[in-house]
């Protein structure tokens, strides 16, 4: 089953590069990844998404957090959580399909950055599997020529919040 | 105060006084601050993965936290396997490396490796000291770090240019406040064992990590229960309990594993179920409840599920179980009975007298081994035959006088953690039982001896060949052997005798007396080769990869081969 783990993961040298050791030094799944700085400057908030049985999560769990640069981290596989991925989708279409395919493309919300002829540039945000559906969609009528998405970042509903100071 | 002056300055804050190291380029300025700091005996061993074992030994020993310190690049490298020993095993290590200075990492600087990049996967935490101010926030913490929780190394790698840097005011670090301690809830477990016909108890290491020794031991006999532990446990419960049977898993008593296999409950105190005590996990204790104790969460339904997981520190989870069982005690006499029976019959053997010139027998060797050395002694080991030999055939009274690599099985562990082992009790007798393959891996650690006037005691069961291998090819591979020929080793009596330790061969049963009185008597360090024979097995065997029930015992009649494809 796909889970979301977000951590909060001290700024420190090799912080990153023991997260990511941890998974392939015991045989887990990394699908997506993002780091980027909060508002507490020694704190770096990293999602990601990964997949296992219910023994594999629980164990990922437990082994992040004996991690000393590991703040706080939430599984929200848990609990109610809001999810976002940004997609930037660079597509060959033909001059007649632009149209068509822009209005395509705004019915999902998705708006356009690039528009050259045979280069169409879209940017769309929502879940992961909305982004998937776009991507199908967008390429009934167009070839991808790029396809950049940003990982999954995910916060928790209500009141939920990770703490900074353990 | 400079950098590597503050560093000294936190071992005396630390009560740390021992501490094994080898000087290079990147490090000299902590080896320069040393000359001032005579309350604390730096041993110098001759290759840093000596200095990482000998500190590891020592931890394993003395129960306190083991130091080694190299410079950069090849010395640091080179610590790298004692490193890796000590976090399979959760020895607490502080591990101190010099690094070149903050400018030139990253330019591929002499004797430059990315250390920090390095460690990642071999310990608990490690740091790279880029600013000074920090050092002395960062040594404090890896100094309680390595030795809190579930214990293991801690690496800290410091630039030259930080070792010298002048520190800021330091002030001493106030003591951190001692965890609120809570009442464990027991009920779920007293509840499994009121219902449990046959359970059994299963101890390993973390009762020695968690300082819990005594305290075990008065739960074993509150509870009475029938018992077995992993290689690590041995010694938790003494030589004298009649219902401990033992070591269990590949090389287990057929009594021990007998007994998990029928158990209906098993109790894990400190141990973590590994492969080589469970065998194949589909078949292990087929009909028990698990109760896992154990101070790591992360152990808990790792390899196999318990219905109820204890977290906590083991002295005060085993006081609290022990009281409840003093009140009411656990009423299983049938599978005590049984389990009697099964010890009688399913104990390790060895042929009971040999002729005068009959070769001599490991098994046997090791038995009279422990009839005869003080029964406090300590007893390290190298890997191989020879270390299983030791597990099944030495009677243990006390965890600390075991000291074998477990988890890595790391060769040329035995004579550095003997270094180690004779620090933290210089009066005291300790043991080395070498291989002829493993002595070889850390032979050079003899000169240490020598230069620190140890009285370590040197066993090596020569078979002239990598016997452990040897028995697996034979068994497991056709009988194809491959490249485990040893039989060109050095004459070891004039090699030890080369760094001026005493030396004895012994090669028939006859011997055997003789040799360990000298050994045994012999006020210095001394080396007793013994030549055994090579075709010596240890039995019983579980394949690699196959469930405990299926152990295949010396052959008679039948030929190894033959057992295995029945």
């Amino acid at each position: 089953m796909r889970h979301i783990i977000s951590v909060l993961l001290a700024n420190e040298a090799g912080a990153l590069s023991r997260v990511a050791g941890l998974f392939s030094a015991r045989g887990y799944n990394i699908e997506s990844l993002t780091v980027a700085p909060t508002q507490t400057p020694s704190v770096s908030r990293l999602t990601l998404t990964t997949t296992g049985s219910d023994e594999v999560i629980a164990q990922i769990n437990k082994q992040l957090q004996k991690l000393v640069d590991v703040v706080d981290l939430a599984d929200w596989t848990e609990g109610g959580h809001i999810e976002r991925e940004i997609l930037l989708l660079k597509l060959n279409v033909a001059a007649e399909d632009v149209e068509s395919i822009t209005a395509r493309a705004a019915k999902y919300g998705a708006q356009v950055l690039d528009d050259i002829p045979h280069s169409l540039t879209l940017e769309f945000t929502g879940t992961s599997s909305e982004l998937d559906d776009f991507v199908a969609d967008m390429t009934r009528s167009g070839q991808i020529l790029e396809l950049v998405r940003s990982g999954v970042s995910a916060i928790g509903c209500g009141n939920q919040t990770l703490k900074l100071h353990g | 105060m400079n950098g590597a002056q503050f560093i000294l300055q936190a071992f005396r804050q630390h009560q740390i006084d021992t501490v094994f190291g080898y000087p290079g380029g990147c490090i000299m300025p902590l080896y320069d601050a040393l000359v001032d700091a005579p309350e604390v005996q730096h041993v110098l061993c001759r290759h840093e993965q000596g200095c990482a074992l000998a500190a590891d030994g020592y931890a394993r020993a003395s129960g306190r936290l083991g130091v080694c310190i190299a410079t950069s690049g090849p010395g640091a490298t080179n610590l790298v396997t004692g490193v890796a020993n000590a976090q399979r095993d959760s020895i607490p290590l502080l591990v101190i490396t010099g690094q070149v200075p903050r400018a030139l990492i990253g330019t591929d600087a002499f004797q430059e490796t990315d250390v920090l990049g390095m460690s990642l996967g071999l310990v608990k935490h490690s740091y790279l000291v880029t600013d000074p101010q920090s050092l002395p926030a960062i040594m404090h913490e890896a100094i309680e770090l390595a030795q809190s929780g579930r214990p293991g190394p801690v690496w800290v790698d410091l630039p030259k240019d930080v070792l010298l840097a002048e520190l800021a005011d330091v002030v001493p670090r106030p003591s951190a406040p001692a965890p609120p301690s809570s009442t464990p809830d027991l009920s779920d477990v007293l509840n499994l064992l009121r219902a449990a016909r046959k359970p059994l108890i299963y101890s390993g290491g973390g009762v020695r990590l968690g300082r819990a020794e005594r305290t075990f031991r008065r739960f074993a006999e509150a509870a009475a229960l029938p018992s077995v532990a992993s290689l690590h446990g041995l010694g938790n419960h003494g030589r004298d309990d009649a219902l401990h049977l033992g070591m269990l898993g590949m090389h287990g008593s057929r009594a021990a594993n007998q007994a998990v296999q029928q158990a209906d409950l098993l109790l894990v105190v400190g141990a973590r179920l590994d492969d080589r005590a469970t065998g194949a996990l589909s078949g292990f204790a087929p009909h028990a409840k698990l109760v896992h104790m154990d101070t790591d969460a992360a152990e808990f339904n790792k390899l196999r599920r318990a219905e109820v997981c204890l977290n906590g520190d083991l002295n005060a989870l085993l006081q609290a179980l022990t009281q409840a069982l003093l009140e009411q005690p656990l009423r299983v006499d049938e599978w005590r009975k049984q389990c009697r029976q099964w010890h009688a019959s399913g104990g390790f053997s060895v042929a009971s007298e040999s002729l005068p010139e009959a070769p001599i027998r490991g098994p046997q060797f090791i038995r009279t081994l422990s009839r005869r050395a003080d029964p406090h002694s300590c007893i390290t080991c190298d890997v191989g035959q020879h270390q299983m030999w030791v597990a099944q055939h030495y009677r243990f009274d006390h965890p600390r006088q075991h000291l074998s690599s477990g988890g890595l099985g790391t060769m040329g562990f035995g004579l550095p953690a003997a270094i180690g082992a004779q620090f933290a009790a210089p009066r005291g007798m300790v043991i080395n039982i070498s291989g002829d393959g493993s002595f070889m891996m850390n032979a050079q650690e003899l000169a240490t001896l020598v230069r620190y006037r140890l009285p370590v005691k040197l066993i090596i069961l020569d078979n002239q060949c990598l016997g452990m291998v040897r028995q697996q090819q034979e068994l497991f591979y056709a009988n194809r052997e491959s490249q485990i020929d040893l039989d060109d080793n050095p004459d070891f009596v004039a090699l030890a005798e080369a760094f001026g330790i005493a030396a004895r061969r012994i090669q028939c049963w006859q011997e055997v007396d003789a040799g360990l009185n000298a050994l045994l008597t012999e006020p210095g360090p001394m080396l007793l080769h013994v030549a055994i024979a090579r075709e010596d097995n240890v039995w019983p065997i579980v394949k690699p990869g196959q469930s405990n029930q299926h152990m295949l015992d010396e052959p008679r009649g039948m030929s190894p081969a033959a057992q295995v494809a029945a």
